[in-house]
């Protein structure tokens, strides 16, 4: 391969140029290394968000660069629709339009200005039509599609999550929820959840709904009917023993056995991928059942679990006949529920604590707005 | 180039006879089993000779033990995934073999949910009894003291609480740990979680402090013996009952360095002593675990173990959520 004098020269001047050759690249690598990192600077840098006392490394932590992009969400949401104030003698929706069960009470002008709100939350490129048809406006009042009787038991759902579970959505300030706080311009929102259980048909009991990475056990081989459990059959969360001594055998006596808690496990990592947070956000991870050491936000989420089975329970399970077949559910056919994930997508507050309600005070309450005056 | 003294990875690989064991003639046990053979990977990390292997009875019922129990949980891995070895493949992390539910307390179940968890596990306590057995036995053979059997007794002793120990203890099956790679880890932390926090069991501790220790002294006795071959050192048992410059040299490096030095026997009893009691003080944790003590957190508090917090959380201190995204006015 080389000529004659190389092989010669070569062979007459043996080197180990091993030696030198590895010293060179190692520094040669850490020199490089180094550069790269003064120059660009380290791309992992994190921050962190404390939660409990010094000392306990009670911390959320995330890349700095997923801190510095906001929730692209955000953007879309037209926070401008300010509420036309009511001189007091306008007629009323329901005076003025057919079959109008709920914002009966809104005068015309805000009426539609939710109206088009809600087609740019939901379908946007359908439009009013998405729920209306193709009829003519006189016919607006039918309820010939099945998206306009949704949409209007998820209204009056709305209203309720914002009345009625104010503790937790407007835990640290006022935000409230509409239409978009799920539904993000999608006529269905994202980040639903179907029964899947059982898992294995191949074995039974416990075995079958665990060991598969499955979307709800958060790709784990944790139990996956943690979420139809918790927060739709309302089965009790909490696994421990109060006192230092209890007797019981694990599955009786109210004694929580091992499997109990995988599936609480389940839950609770559901909750921290959903809020993008981890156990410490809401929990002393030293005594995870202690109410004495938990942060506030435990409380906050307490709340949220109620709410998650009341919505479950009071509005979305009961329109499973309303729906055609393919908005069920693909192996039992039931009806699409919520969870956190539906609302929050990763954050720690929907869209990381945007106030969504402050233009929409028809959205705000089951009765008749209040519009605050300029 | 490199021709300053090693003695771990450049052992010189001397080949001939193979040796078959102590007696006149050096091959006595030749009829009885297979020929020895030299492996030069062997080699490169300790002894490049390969056998003989004394399987004696034990051994045999110990092997086929471990086999069936391997089977059984292999084979229900597969019938897990509809016989597909991709899936198996696929998916191994998170299959798993699970016990029984608590339903069945301590009945036989199905098979199908946990009968062949409870006939896996039988084969695998099986498998080990007989294996420490065996142990015991070629020690008693060999006319050797029986430190390596005690030794792996006290893993035994962790093997059965968890397995068999505890769960009657509890009255049921469903408390044993499935077998499976991710399952067993889930088990792992869910057993930590459902009583309090091991972390808070004094048994847990100690055992940390075994393992941690047996760690240290490993490396610390490799790392004296190594340092003093060069003067013959690694001939340990000649330097117990005739002390050289290595045991010397060695010993007053560590009393110069902390003042104390294990003896050239001691040290070993150090190792024995912090690797046994590393199983049997985790046994013993795991067993009091649910038996008596449900909730180490609260125990801790009760015997002045756990300090609780003066209660000045300082919340308002923290820092926002709005200032945590950058998004604080």
């Amino acid at each position: 391969m080389f000529p004659k004098w190389f092989d010669k020269w070569n062979a007459d001047n043996p080197v180990n140029i091993f030696g030198p050759a590895i010293a060179v690249g190692a520094v040669g690598s850490a020199i490089f290394a180094a550069a790269l990192i003064v120059t660009w600077g380290n791309p992992a840098q994190t921050s962190s968000m404390q939660t409990g006392p010094r000392g306990t490394g009670m911390s959320v932590p995330e890349f700095n660069v997923a801190l510095a992009k906001a929730d692209p969400d955000i953007a879309n949401f037209d926070t401008a629709d300010e509420p036309w104030i009511p001189e007091g003698d306008e007629d009323l929706a329901k005076d003025i339009y057919q079959n109008v069960q709920v914002l009966g009470d809104l005068t015309e002008d805000n009426f539609n200005r939710v109206m088009a709100a809600m087609t740019q939350w939901i379908a946007p490129e359908e439009g009013c039509a998405y729920c209306h048809g193709d009829a003519d406006l006189e016919d607006y009042g039918n309820d010939d599609l099945y998206t306009k009787v949704v949409s209007r038991r998820m209204i009056e759902m709305t209203q309720a999550i914002n009345e009625e579970w104010d503790g937790h959505v407007n835990a640290n300030k006022e935000v409230g929820v509409t239409c978009y706080t799920c539904h993000r311009g999608e006529h269905v929102p994202s980040n639903i959840w179907f029964r899947i259980n059982p898992v294995n048909a191949k074995t039974a009991g416990w075995s079958a709904n665990q060991n598969r990475a499955t979307s709800l056990s958060q790709s784990t081989s944790l139990p996956s009917d943690a979420l139809e459990k918790y927060l739709l059959e309302e089965e009790t969360i909490a696994v421990h023993s109060l006192e230092s001594r209890e007797a019981g055998v694990p599955g009786q006596d109210d004694y929580a056995s091992i499997q109990d808690t995988e599936r609480t496990y389940s839950l609770m990592n559901y909750f921290a991928n959903s809020l993008g947070v981890n156990c410490v956000f809401c929990h002393n991870s030293r005594a995870f059942y202690d109410g004495g050491q938990v942060t506030p936000q435990w409380g906050t989420a307490s709340l949220g679990i109620l709410m998650v089975q009341e919505i479950n329970n009071d509005y979305l399970v009961p329109l499973k006949d309303t729906y055609p077949a393919n908005r069920l559910g693909p192996i039992y056919a039931d009806a699409p529920k919520a969870a956190c994930k539906t609302c929050h997508k990763g954050y720690q507050q929907p869209l990381q604590g945007l106030n969504v309600i402050e233009n929409y005070p028809e959205l705000a309450s089951s009765e008749p707005p209040e519009y605050a005056e300029e | 180039m490199f021709n300053t003294y090693q003695n771990i990875f450049n052992q010189v690989l001397v080949q001939g006879n193979p040796e078959w064991g102590m007696d006149d003639s050096g091959e006595l046990m030749k009829e009885r089993t297979l020929k020895p053979f030299f492996s030069r990977l062997a080699g490169f990390i300790g002894n490049a000779q390969i056998g003989p292997v004394n399987a004696n009875m034990y051994g045999i019922i110990s092997c086929v033990c471990f086999m069936i129990w391997f089977n059984i949980v292999g084979f229900s891995f597969l019938v897990q995934v509809d016989w597909s070895v991709p899936e198996l493949l696929r998916q191994l992390f998170w299959l798993a073999l699970e016990p029984p539910g608590p339903e069945y307390g301590l009945s036989m179940p199905p098979l199908n949910d946990g009968g062949a968890f409870i006939i896996a596990g039988m084969f695998f306590l099986v498998g080990c009894v007989t294996w420490w057995l065996r142990t015991y036995q070629l020690a008693q053979q060999h006319k050797m003291g029986k430190h390596v059997a005690w030794a792996f007794a006290a893993l035994l002793f962790l093997i059965l609480v968890l397995g068999l120990i505890r769960p009657v203890l509890m009255g049921s099956w469903s408390e044993a740990v499935p077998y499976g790679i991710f399952p067993h880890l889930d088990w792992t932390t869910a057993f930590s979680i459902r009583y309090g926090n091991l972390y808070y069991n004094p048994f847990h501790c100690l055992s940390i402090v075994f393992l941690y220790g047996s760690v240290l002294l490993f490396a610390m006795h490799g790392g004296t013996i190594l340092a003093v071959t060069r003067y013959g050192g690694d001939r340990e048992l000649e330097q117990i009952y005739d002390r050289g410059t290595a045991t010397e040299r060695a010993a007053l490096f560590w009393r110069w360095t902390m003042g104390f030095n294990a003896t050239m026997e001691g040290i070993h009893r150090w190792a024995w002593w912090f690797a046994v009691l590393t199983p049997i003080t985790g046994g013993i944790g795991i067993l009091l675990t649910g038996t008596v003590v449900d909730n180490w957190f609260i125990w801790a508090q009760e015997h002045n173990f756990a300090p609780m917090y003066d209660g000045s959380y300082g919340y308002e201190d923290y820092g926002s959520y709005e200032a945590f995204i950058g998004k604080e006015n």
